[in-house]
């Protein structure tokens, strides 16, 4: 390339840096405008916060048990100073802290069953949507065979063969999600193809993979983020649904699932072990709700979710 | 409008047939299923007759070369497994169920009909309470009544099932005392589960209609309705609520199908005696057979529902059938 190719490559790259640099400022203002979207932003942070601090937050040890102290109210304190600020349950283990360490588990595996159902997700679509024809259709049965398919009845069936483990579960839940991805990049991606820059791409010999990742790609991500931003709240449900029957994280690993299960049968003497659980994995989702939803309205309001 | 029909009546098959597959290979995942399903103290022999018997030691699908199983042409529905699994379907017939002395399929009918009440009674709270909300939301635009409600609705959206179920029986059966926790019987049996399940629906169909009355109330004909003198009320429902009415139709129809799926969670902690429990209870048990005839029945109720809704709407607006 001559040194004038070279010098108008940089000065290009140096306005895109400082137009990435104000489209950045620009959206963290939209997001401070917004209360809604701000008050899910302060609750994430808060939860993702005390969950990768656990250690350091939780007051007790969330698995010791201590059957002297078992099932007593909130704000419980011990003549000697200690406050069980949430109460303990029928073990005598402090649910405050139990409900801290479950929040690693829901987030961990929320996040990776999103990565990998996004992964799988795109990548279907992306090639459902390019090469169309009978490629497109056999994607798009599959797509609509796994939606037909009961979820919970699915993934409880396979884990009870496999067997309920960390691993299990983000598989489970990554390999029956996938869907809602793959019918958006498809859709993006039809739209897409009609465009020039992908027959000119073409016309200059660019490979259907090249084009598919260097040049569809980075255009279909907008709407993939905002899909799995809300992707994970509903994985989180689902992981703690799965944990409710039995069949999640076991113990004494402490989910927010498993918390709910366990309270169930204390429903008529002590409120607090089922209360507090089914109340931190609302309040979770609620925050991720209320920033995928302000997300998709400032990325991509077209979006029918 | 006859073929577009037509072919979305044979992609329906297919995904059946697929369901099929899916529901045959679970129980194959491990790689023998002889030892899942077997008692652990069972011995070599004991394994080997259990996998004569039930035929296991034939292949899944089909051994090298594939054409041998053309000849006889029935060769691949006796000698395989899944042609075995795949003709059982076909007949209605998926094994005896292994806890209960009973076929695995008709232990499923049994207890479709309260799985399909829960289903219906949830759908159509959740209808009648959501869309005059929805309504009235759009219409009072940004009053109390408005964000109030989409407040309600984000809430229902982000709840989990099974903890709005287990509140309500702490609120209603243990410290009101008012309705019974469990079992069916008349309908206060029936209300407490049935609003559990329809509470996401709900939600969702109330932001649905709010959102579809604000678009449709804004368009020029509604002006000109208001500027004839038509009431109100007549412009609202009339002119507004049936042409937004398309889009609630459709979520309605898909929501009844995942309401089933749904109803699992909701069936056992009311103990609602449904299908979905029982698939539940099978999967703990082992109960295989049970648990193909229970996934692939739901499936099957799901798909004709998605069928008709495909229908309905090429009917509302036959436009869809020339894309």
């Amino acid at each position: 390339m001559s040194d004038g190719g070279a010098i108008a490559l940089e000065a290009g790259q140096a306005v895109e840096q400082r137009e990435a640099r104000q489209d950045l400022r620009r959206v963290l203002r939209e997001l401070f405008r917004n209360r809604a979207a701000l008050i899910g932003l302060v609750i994430l942070v808060g939860v993702a916060t005390s969950a990768i601090l656990a250690p350091a937050v939780a007051p007790y040890d969330p698995i010791v048990q201590e059957i002297a102290l078992r099932l007593k109210p909130p704000g419980w304190t011990v003549p000697g100073g200690r406050t069980y600020l949430l109460g303990t349950d029928h073990l005598g283990r402090d649910i405050l802290s139990r409900l801290i360490f479950g929040a690693r588990v829901s987030l961990i595996i929320g996040l990776s069953a999103v990565a990998l159902a996004g992964t799988l997700g795109t990548l279907i679509g992306l090639v459902a949507g390019y090469r169309g024809g009978r490629v497109d259709d056999f994607c798009m049965r599959l797509t609509d065979t796994m939606l037909a398919m009961p979820f919970i009845l699915l993934a409880l069936a396979v884990i009870a063969v496999l067997g309920p483990s960390l691993r299990n579960i983000i598989f489970v839940l990554g390999i029956t999600s996938w869907v809602s991805y793959a019918r958006v990049v498809r859709g993006e991606v039809l739209t897409l193809r009609t465009r020039e820059f992908v027959s000119a791409a073409r016309a200059l010999g660019s490979s259907g993979g090249r084009i598919v990742f260097r040049h569809l790609l980075p255009n279909v991500l907008t709407p993939v983020i905002v899909i799995a931003t809300l992707e994970v709240a509903r994985m989180i449900i689902l992981e703690s649904a799965l944990s409710f029957l039995g069949l999640g994280v076991q113990p004494p690993t402490p989910t927010w699932g498993g918390m709910l299960a366990d309270g169930r049968a204390y429903l008529s003497t002590s409120w607090w072990l089922a209360t507090f659980p089914g109340l931190s994995i609302m309040l979770t989702v609620l925050g991720i709700n209320l920033l995928g939803g302000w997300l998709r309205d400032v990325l991509d309001p077209r979006l029918q979710l | 409008m006859t073929r577009y029909l037509a072919r979305r009546l044979w992609q329906s098959l297919l995904v059946l047939f697929g369901i099929s597959i899916i529901i045959f290979i679970i129980l194959h995942l491990t790689g023998d299923p002889a030892v899942l399903l077997m008692p652990p103290d069972a011995t070599k022999e004991d394994l080997d007759n259990f996998r004569r018997i039930m035929g296991f030691n034939d292949p899944l699908f089909f051994r090298w070369p594939p054409w041998q199983y053309l000849n006889p042409p029935w060769r691949f529905l006796t000698d395989t497994q899944y042609g075995r699994f795949f003709t059982g379907v076909l007949r209605g017939n998926f094994g005896m169920s292994f806890r209960h002395q009973q076929p695995a399929l008709s232990l499923v009918l049994e207890r479709m009909p309260a799985t399909i009440e829960l289903t219906l009674a949830a759908m159509a709270i959740a209808v009648c309470v959501a869309i005059p909300v929805g309504i009235l939301s759009a219409v009072r635009r940004n009053s109390v009544l408005d964000h109030g409600g989409m407040i309600l609705a984000l809430l229902g959206q982000s709840m989990p099932v099974y903890w709005l179920g287990i509140m309500f029986i702490l609120l209603f059966a243990v410290r009101l005392n008012l309705l019974p926790a469990f079992g069916a019987g008349g309908w206060q049996h029936l209300i407490l589960p049935a609003v559990t399940l329809g509470a996401f629906s709900m939600a969702r169909i109330a932001r649905l209609t709010r959102s579809g009355m604000l678009e449709v109330l804004g368009q020029e004909y509604v002006r000109t309705a208001r500027a004839k003198g038509v009431s109100e009320v007549r412009v609202v429902l009339k002119h507004g609520l049936k042409n937004a009415a398309i889009p609630i139709i459709t979520v309605i129809g898909l929501d009844l199908g995942t309401l089933l799926g749904g109803a699992v969670i909701t069936e056992t902690i009311f103990a609602w005696p449904g299908v979905g429990r029982l698939a539940v209870q099978a999967i703990s048990y082992r109960d295989y057979p049970v648990v193909q005839a229970a996934v692939f029945t739901l499936a099957s109720i799901f798909i004709i529902i998605n069928f008709l809704v495909d229908v309905l709407y090429a009917y509302v607006d036959p436009r869809v059938a020339y894309k």
